[in-house]
């Protein structure tokens, strides 16, 4: 066990340098370049891309009914008459989605329309009752905004910024979802549950200024990150609750944008980058042949890792929009135009644009100038949710706990254990003054620090270069007890250690007694010693180091053993 | 600002009253009917359906009536509809609602309706397990072989 452990350690600390090496090439201010617009397509191939992202608004009730949002709750109990379009039903606009989406337009810089309409937009299909759906198509909520986002290297575990980008954004729009549709192919039917229809979502429509799939995935997963640090969506797109449809062309660097293919209902950040890049390959094979691009409608089978036309372009869609009549316009306010007496029934953008949270951007900067931690652990905290565990760890009064340490045992042990286990960060049952504890612990030096002479070597060899080098000489112990901890072991921190004997021995009569065994054992050594042989103190150093599992104190030890041998 | 008047006047006056006072205010409204006939000579003609079209509008309405009376129906709702050609719109803005000059209430974010399963159900043709069941769809289905490659 020890010399695995050994094993692992070493590979830990050879691992951790070569990390810090290469973030030393690296600074902050350096990564911020400006972007870089080189296509990874050959040929002298150009990519664009633009994105309508649908992200369901986080509220209690759907858009235009009383009903309750809930994902996968029985089949059609969160139906309301109005949202089974039963003839006599008008809908009532939620104040929450509004605010959400004032809220969320402001985050991503739009403006917002002080006057904005709803339209119906008709299509059939049998997860939408009303053959319509109402959305925001002549005047929506908001226009004209942009965000910034930095393109990971994802090819590697740390995160390295490879360019930062800005997208522009079209509009954001309020709409409704529809139902869920099940096909089942045997019976010939599709059974409908309604229980998603009416339920609020913001549609997020970018211009065309991705140039790849990469580009595509990280404009989504930041997003994604700025929705849930407002609240406004949950960001969960393994349910739904943000689709991504594609709009993908290449063309000859150069020229006018290409005939563009969309993709629809793309359902998590790695499919959208996989759809982009295969249609991107397609397109470029049907134009090298002499054909030409289709402009239409396919969709992305992630198990085949294809995109397939869904033939439909023989009847181009024609939704006959039309202005929904039951509505009046939407009006927004600000502090200067909000009527008084009115001020808790009417959206007053200055009054939410107070409610702004911190922004994941902010963030990162934050954590970096506050703590001082590496500018990638700031990007993996953020982008893990990982940011108040973090804080709560280190902001103990008086623990002085180093918060570049911390933020390498939260990102590595920490998400190490959840990973092995499939939890999610949400089902961690060690709470981060748990995990301080165990770090206060190993701190004290109550845990054995010498797992292994070669790694207190190595350590010595690269304190210069590692941030935080005392964790990896504790990580294996560390991650134990943490292993112990998440598999339910309900004993205290102290009894894991003392029962293991991971203690560090540094009482000096114990370690006169087992100095007193080892030489009896080794007479011929102290023979050499006394013939003058300084060495043989360091293979008696290691007997004893055998055979306290490690645990002696290597100060004291040391200490006591000359003491010893000079008795001898 | 010209919404605040109206705005803190509304919730103080309840429907009826509001309902009567519109209905007094309406002289848009005539007090007996009219009526007059429409010159056939004037009118546009008669629209004569296709069978592509009639297709269409079937798949996509999912509605079976290409049969004779189907579409003499149909025709005649177009010719029915033709009447407003007669209309001299001339320098009218075109209206979205008569509402267009109101605004939108806007409701709290609370749950008050839902949780009535059989009621809503109690309106299908045929339902399994709590789901609606509609017929297969009309936009083209990726099929099952494409999904288990």
């Amino acid at each position: 066990m020890a010399s695995s452990a050994h094993k692992f350690c070493v590979e830990r600390i050879l691992l951790s340098c070569r990390r810090s090496l290469r973030t030393c090439s690296r600074s902050y201010a350096k990564a911020k370049t400006k972007k870089d617009h080189t296509s990874p397509l050959p040929g002298g191939w150009q990519g664009r891309v633009g994105l309508e992202i649908h992200a369901q608004i986080s509220s209690n009730s759907k858009l235009f009914s009383g009903s309750q949002v809930q994902f996968s709750a029985p089949p059609n109990t969160l139906v309301s008459p109005l949202d089974a379009s039963l003839p006599g039903t008008l809908p009532v606009l939620n104040r929450r989605c509004v605010e959400a989406g004032v809220l969320t337009a402001l985050a991503l810089n739009c403006h917002i329309n002080r006057r904005s309409l709803f339209d119906r937009k008709h299509y059939f299909y049998a997860d939408l009752p009303a053959g319509y759906q109402i959305t925001q198509q002549r005047l929506p909520l908001a226009v004209n905004g942009h965000m910034t986002f930095d393109v990971y290297d994802e090819s590697r575990s740390q995160r390295q910024v490879l360019k930062s980008c800005q997208v522009r954004i079209k509009q954001l729009q309020l709409e409704q979802d529809s139902g869920k549709s099940l096909h089942d192919q045997e019976n010939g039917e599709v059974l409908v549950d309604l229980n998603r229809a009416g339920v609020a979502l913001m549609e997020i429509v970018t211009e065309p200024d991705m140039v790849d799939g990469a580009e595509a995935a990280a404009m989504v997963k930041e997003l994604q990150l700025i929705l849930q640090a407002l609240g406004t969506c949950d960001g969960n797109m393994s349910e739904g609750s943000m689709r991504v449809d594609a709009n993908i062309s290449v063309s000859r660097s150069n020229e006018e944008l290409g005939t563009r293919a969309e993709v629809k209902n793309i359902n998590s950040a790695k499919f959208v980058q996989k759809a982009i890049e295969y249609e991107m390959q397609r397109q470029i094979r049907v134009l090298e042949g002499a054909g030409e691009v289709e402009e239409e409608t396919r969709y992305f089978d992630w198990k085949a890792g294809k995109t397939i036309s869904l033939r439909d372009k023989e009847q181009r869609h024609d939704y006959r929009y039309m202005p929904e009549p039951n509505l009046p316009p939407l009006i927004v306010y600000t502090d200067a135009t909000s009527p008084r007496g009115m001020q808790d029934s009417v959206v007053n953008i200055d009054r939410i644009r107070e409610q702004m949270p911190e922004l994941p951007d902010t963030t990162r900067r934050r954590l970096v100038e506050k703590y001082g931690i590496q500018f990638q652990h700031s990007v993996a905290l953020v982008g893990e949710g990982l940011v108040e565990y973090f804080e709560t760890l280190i902001d103990v009064k008086g623990k002085g706990r180093d918060p570049r340490s911390a933020a390498s045992w939260v990102l590595t042990d920490l998400l190490e254990q959840l990973h092995k286990r499939s939890l999610t960060f949400q089902e961690c049952s060690v709470t981060a003054s748990k995990l301080g504890e165990i770090v206060d612990l190993v701190g004290m030096g109550t845990i054995s620090k010498s797992t292994g002479k070669k790694s207190v070597v190595l350590y010595k060899a690269h304190m210069l270069q590692l941030t935080c080098p005392t964790k990896y000489i504790f990580c294996w112990i560390f991650s134990q007890i943490l292993g112990l901890l998440f598999d339910g072991d309900n004993r205290s921190l102290s009894q894991i250690i003392e029962e293991n004997e991971w203690a560090q021995i540094r009482d000096e009569e114990t370690l006169g007694r087992i100095c007193d065994d080892i030489l009896e054992k080794h007479t011929e050594l102290v023979e050499a010693y006394r013939k003058g042989n300084v060495k043989v103190v360091n293979r008696l150093m290691g007997e004893v180091q055998k055979a306290t599992n490690r645990c002696a104190e290597p100060t004291v030890t040391s200490r006591v053993l000359k003491l010893k041998l000079e008795e001898h | 600002m010209n919404h605040l008047p109206r705005l803190c006047r509304a919730p103080l006056v309840g429907r009826p009253v509001l309902l009567a006072i519109t209905r007094r205010l309406s002289s848009k409204v005539p007090p007996e009917p009219t009526w007059e006939e429409v010159d056939e000579t004037k009118l546009p003609k008669p629209t004569k359906i296709d069978k592509d079209t009639i297709d269409h509008l079937e798949r996509l309405a999912l509605v079976d009536f290409a049969n004779k009376e189907g579409i003499s129906r149909l025709e005649a709702a177009i010719r029915f509809a033709d009447q407003m050609f007669l209309v001299d719109t001339t320098g009218v803005e075109p209206m979205d609602s008569v509402l267009e000059d109101r605004e939108l209430y806007l409701r709290a974010d609370t749950v008050t309706e839902g949780n009535c399963k059989d009621e809503i159900l109690r309106n299908a043709g045929k339902v399994v397990e709590d789901y609606f069941v509609a017929p297969p769809g009309n936009i083209p289905l990726p099929k099952k072989e494409e999904y288990d490659r």
